[in-house]
């Protein structure tokens, strides 16, 4: 029985220091942030491997997210005689919830991983300690300009993403079924706010770049410099960015649309 | 340097398109693209009952929108509700003695309010009042006018 609690205290400490360790590596990161200005080469080389890199699968997804929607919206809707409203039904879904939280987990699973495998083979091959000696902080070398590629990256991502599913949802609205071009985009216009609606989507999105980057970075700074260390960090990666997405999506939804 | 190079053109790409991506949102998707908050000129009303009228809500004059509704608030004298409408300054020869209801888009859709022109010579001017106007039709109150007048007629 003591031995229970004895493990569940030593599991709450730990959980505690890991916290800890992550705020103090985030302030590390964020001091380091202004010092990229003078050597904004690294900072391209990164949005390059975070952001050029992930274009493919965000457009990708977006396209059939998009539509997969204008097909599922026609059905529904068109039992009501509304199915003008398709364009309101996307555009909202897809500005509002979609292109910020699936971009998100993709950019997770494509960016985040390959963040925390590159920073942990780094720390088990040594690379990390080795700069420390040759007096090269590696916060400022290595993590910074990750750090900031992946927050630039995650808004204009999210914003293909949205642009994209839209014109998925009328390539199928308007092509495959027929729905009136005038009112799909007229009724998506009138509906769809620009700070209400698109800002507030930016704004998610832009949160969760940065929880996804510092989740990432921190897991492989944090890695245990190992093979199977590394392997777990990228798993734990993935997994701690989708809890945080979808977490911090409901209360970035109830702050920002519901009256709570 | 040649691929350093075409690192940074492909990165530009990138960055011009998510930017592509947010301006096709604004002009496209949303409703920036239209007259929204410019400064015009504001005038008022009293309605006994504004159904579901909300801030933000369109006001039209024979369907076309001419301003949007800026405020509301419940007049502490006569417990009815002073709407405010922010009029675009584009239509500025409104008579004065134009009146104002509330009309529902649609059998269940969203409530504005409609302007019916007058015949006054003077035009409506900031801070001016609409005296005529017409509450919103409250589907409950007409059903229950209808189903009295029917138990009534038996």
């Amino acid at each position: 029985m003591i031995g229970f609690i004895r493990s569940l205290g030593r599991w709450g400490l730990g959980a505690l220091e890991r916290l800890g360790r992550g705020h103090v590596f985030l302030m590390h990161t964020l001091a380091g942030l202004p010092g990229l200005f003078l050597r904004p080469a690294l900072v391209i080389q990164q949005l390059f491997s975070l952001g050029v890199l992930s274009v493919a699968i965000v457009l990708i997804s977006g396209l059939f997210v998009g539509m997969v929607l204008g097909l599922q919206g026609y059905n529904t809707l068109v039992d009501f005689g509304a199915e003008e409203s398709l364009g309101v039904l996307v555009s909202l879904s897809l500005v509002r919830e979609l292109g910020p939280v699936v971009t998100a987990l993709l950019f997770a699973g494509r960016a985040g991983s390959a963040l925390t495998a590159e920073v942990g083979l780094m720390k088990s091959t040594e690379q990390l300690s080795g700069m420390e000696m040759m007096a090269v902080d590696p916060i400022r070398r290595v993590i910074a300009p990750r750090f900031l590629a992946g927050f630039i990256s995650m808004p204009l991502l999210a914003a293909m993403f949205s642009a994209i599913g839209v014109i998925g949802a009328f390539i199928v609205g308007h092509g495959l079924l027929g729905i009136d071009e005038g009112a799909f985009w007229s009724q998506m216009q009138t509906k769809t706010d620009w700070y209400g609606d698109v800002m507030n989507g930016v704004i998610k999105s832009i949160v969760f770049g940065f929880v996804v980057t510092w989740i990432a970075l921190y897991e492989g700074y944090d890695a245990t410099p190992t093979s199977e260390g590394v392997g777990r960090a990228t798993t734990r990666t993935v997994v701690h960015s989708a809890f945080a997405i979808l977490g911090l999506d409901f209360v970035l939804t109830a702050l920002m649309f519901g009256d709570i | 340097m040649l691929q350093k190079k075409s690192t940074e053109i492909l990165v530009g790409l990138f960055v011009a398109l998510g930017i592509g991506a947010l301006f096709m949102l604004a002009m496209k998707v949303s409703n920036l693209a239209d007259f929204s908050d410019e400064r015009g000129y504001q005038v008022t009303a009293q309605f006994q009952n504004i159904g579901g009228l909300k801030v933000r809500s369109p006001v039209t004059m024979a369907g076309v929108r001419v301003g949007r509704v800026a405020a509301i608030e419940l007049d502490p004298v006569t417990y009815s509700a002073k709407v405010t409408i922010n009029m675009h300054p584009q239509f500025d020869n409104i008579p004065a003695d134009t009146s104002a209801s509330i009309f529902t888009a649609g059998l269940l859709g969203e409530q504005y309010i409609s302007l019916d022109a007058g015949a006054d010579d003077f035009y409506l001017r900031d801070g001016d009042e609409l005296m005529l106007t017409q509450s919103a039709l409250v589907l409950e109150q007409v059903i229950g006018q209808f189903l009295y007048s029917v138990a009534e007629g038996n």
